[in-house]
């Protein structure tokens, strides 16, 4: 309103330029309101609205609104919280080496070794056809590949490798990181090779040329330039193993238990308040998480 | 242009409909307002089927809106929905939840036709008058309420019932018989050590709590006063012995769904666990061997029912009693029978269920020829004999109910600390 008034009072010419700035000040808000609506309306309103039912009250059949810190206390106070969080770290921790180590190596496979663009880009593309499918059905097909009777123990039994069936194969941490692994290494490798093919390859014969081998060429110049890559690509599957829970019911037959599972059971059970309060506690701990690993890398310059 | 014509041709219709309405008296326009009512119903798979309510359409007229859900779901929106539905279809020992809440309305039981011939165990929780009361939510413990509105259930048959039963039946364990190779008659056998790695469990507390304490009072470890209320002693000491024998292996997976204990049956993952009927029979029709195991120390039993929201009143809520009067009229009694449950009122189901089917689902007779179920699936061939046998020998072994316990948030609790275990 005031922009107007300016404007009418001022002679035309001189209101040209004057009008300029104001007018592409509010451009610029214009052009961020829609997102900056459907994050605060689908992100940070539900977000807020969970902290709030955390300090709510539940009994059988209701919740009622209080502030109360029983739901908190409770999960604080039970030794099966820190067991879960324990195992929760442990999954995310192991699936995350491994990963890595996969996600890498593919990566470098496809950066280095891979000399054609028309090539890289087909295997590239070759890496996404598991995921065509729904994450459940490769998961849950498998179940009856690692079962007593399933393939993968009737082939050890048929080579002689094995006189018994392993019942390790399923429904235990192995089969849940396995499933984790395998639904999650993409999420590795997109990134990682994102930043590998940015690498000036100058630098590689530089390198060569100075007389380094081939193991220091990858770890002193491929890694540290890789780091960005490798963090981005952290963050998603540390993020994804730990709000996971499907993964972890299926595949340990229910006999293990995440924070995510805590959560479902909760909701299950009509106890949303301490739900709520297990989620802010999951949200705390992965956004430490995710702080701790941008401090390594500076992720506004990857964009 | 055919929008036009059909518009044209309805009002016709309606015209027509309303002359004839002024002409004629009540009945017609009662025969025409019937169909324009809607019930909606929801409940758990187990009895939400779509051929009930085409069935419905056709011989009652209005329409039923079957919504099928989990059994958490099921007690969630009882609790908490109270608008979003007309009849719910509940089990009874969720009824402890739910009447609290006031979602639901009593029921004159002198507008149901049949109530004198529904079995005792909704009435007096005897089967017969010399059987004893089982222990747990017996459905007649909350099966009455004082009158309309009445909030605290009854022990005797007040004339205001709180559900309409349905639906029920007796769990026991299922086993693969040509894995294990030898009698299994006890529920301690869950846990024997001869299973190890091969038994599991539901993962359902509070019907897995149940399971427990069968299996310890059969092991001799606990003497509970009732199972379906145990004391926090008592739960403590059952979690216990089952984190004890998880710990050491005993168990290969815990289950969520039907189609996960039917998976892990038939690959020969498990040969002992938790199981309800209905998946007995899908790991039966997979040629498959697999039996529901009578077992010395009774069943595990639970039961569903017909509730009304309190919201109807007028003529939906005399459509909704012609349609719990139709619902125990013996139609839907003989389909649920061949699917291997018990109607609520036997009787009227034979009417719908051929001799052979009554003998063998019903009487424990031997099967005179192939019996199917009512989509067409062979259940078992002529000569077989039902698990278990007659109505009187599964109904009148019950042991326990399904229940909700005085103490059933720490028993949540404990329950999440045996699986986090």
């Amino acid at each position: 309103m005031t922009d107007q008034t300016l404007t009418a009072a001022e002679p035309a010419p001189a209101a040209a330029p004057r009008r300029r700035a104001p007018g592409r000040h509010l451009a610029g808000w214009l052009l961020a309101l829609p997102l900056a609506t459907v994050l605060g309306l689908f992100l940070v309103l539900p977000i807020i609205m969970i902290v709030i039912v955390s300090f709510w009250g539940a009994t059988e059949f209701s919740i009622y609104p209080a502030f109360e810190f029983d739901n908190y206390a409770f999960l604080i106070g039970s030794d099966v919280t820190y067991r879960v969080f324990g195992n929760t770290i442990k999954y995310a921790l192991i699936t995350w080496a491994f990963t890595l180590l996969i996600g890498f190596t593919v990566a470098y496979f496809l950066a280095f070794h891979v000399r054609s663009l028309t090539w890289q880009i087909a295997l590239f593309l070759l890496c996404t056809i598991p995921f065509w499918t729904s994450n459940i059905i490769r998961m849950i097909s498998w179940i009856p590949f690692l079962g007593r009777e399933g393939l993968a123990n009737s082939a050890l039994l048929s080579w002689g490798v094995i006189d018994r069936p392993l019942d390790w194969l399923l429904f235990s941490d192995f089969s849940v990181i396995l499933a984790f692994v395998h639904l999650y290494t993409l999420f590795m490798v997109v990134p990682i090779f994102n930043t590998m093919m940015r690498i000036d390859r100058s630098l590689i014969e530089a390198a060569v040329d100075a007389g380094a081998t081939g193991w220091q060429v990858v770890w002193h110049v491929i890694v540290p330039l890789t780091k960005p890559g490798i963090m981005i690509g952290t963050i998603f599957v540390v993020t994804l193993v730990m709000g996971d829970f499907i993964t972890v019911r299926f595949m340990s037959g229910s006999q293990a238990a995440n924070v995510g599972r805590l959560i479902s059971n909760d909701i299950a059970l009509l106890q949303y308040p301490s739900a709520s309060a297990t989620a802010v506690i999951l949200l705390v701990t992965v956004l430490m998480v995710i702080g701790i690993l941008l401090r390594f890398v500076d992720i506004r310059k990857e964009l | 242009m055919s929008k036009v014509r059909y518009s044209r041709r309805s009002m016709l219709k309606t015209g027509a409909a309303a002359m004839a309405a002024t002409a004629l008296p009540a009945p017609m326009v009662w025969g025409q307002e019937t169909k324009d009512i809607v019930l909606r119903q929801f409940g758990t798979g187990v009895s939400n089927l779509n051929d009930v309510a085409n069935k419905v359409k056709e011989d009652l007229g209005f329409t039923l809106e079957m919504t099928a859900l989990d059994s958490d779901s099921v007690t969630q929106r009882a609790a908490t929905q109270p608008d979003s539905f007309d009849i719910a279809d509940i089990e009874y020992w969720i009824c402890k939840k739910v009447w609290p809440t006031g979602n639901l309305q009593a029921m004159d039981t002198s507008r149901i036709l049949n109530y004198d011939k529904i079995v005792g165990i909704f009435r007096t929780g005897k089967l017969n008058p010399t059987s004893t009361i089982a222990q747990g939510t017996a459905p007649h413990t909350v099966g009455f309420v004082e009158g309309p509105g009445g909030t605290e259930f009854v022990d005797n048959e007040s004339g205001w019932m709180t559900l309409i039963p349905t639906i029920y039946n007796a769990d026991t364990l299922g086993i693969r018989p040509d894995l294990i190779g030898r009698p299994i008659n006890n529920w301690s056998e869950l846990l024997n050590p001869e299973f190890q790695g091969k038994a599991s469990i539901l993962d359902i507390s509070s019907i897995g709590i149940m399971d427990m304490a069968m299996v310890c009072e059969s092991m001799g470890e606990i003497t509970y006063a009732d199972k379906g209320n145990m004391t926090r002693d008592e739960i403590d000491r059952t979690i216990a012995i089952f984190t004890e024998a998880k710990r050491n292996g005993q168990f290969r997976a815990f289950w969520k769904t039907f189609d996960e204990s039917v998976n892990l049956m038939a690959s020969g993952e498990v040969v002992i666990q938790s199981m309800w009927s209905p998946a007995i029979t899908a790991v039966k029709s997979r040629g498959i061997p697999c039996v529901y195991q009578p077992l010395e120390e009774g069943y595990r039993s639970w039961g569903g029912g017909l509730g009304l929201s309190s919201n109807l009143s007028g003529m939906e809520l005399d459509a909704a009693y012609d349609y719990i009067n139709w619902y125990l009229a013996g139609w839907v009694g003989g389909y649920l029978m061949r699917q291997g449950y018990y109607s609520a009122v036997p009787e009227t189901s034979k009417a719908f269920m051929t001799e052979n089917e009554w003998g063998y689902w019903f009487e424990g007779k031997p099967a005179t020829d192939v019996i199917t179920s009512p989509t067409g699936d062979v259940l078992a061939q002529a000569g077989e004999t039902r698990d278990g046998g007659s109505f009187e020998e599964r109904m009148g072994a019950v042991a326990c109910w399904n229940a909700v316990m005085d103490e059933n948030q720490y028993m949540v609790r404990k329950w999440n600390e045996f699986i986090a275990a």
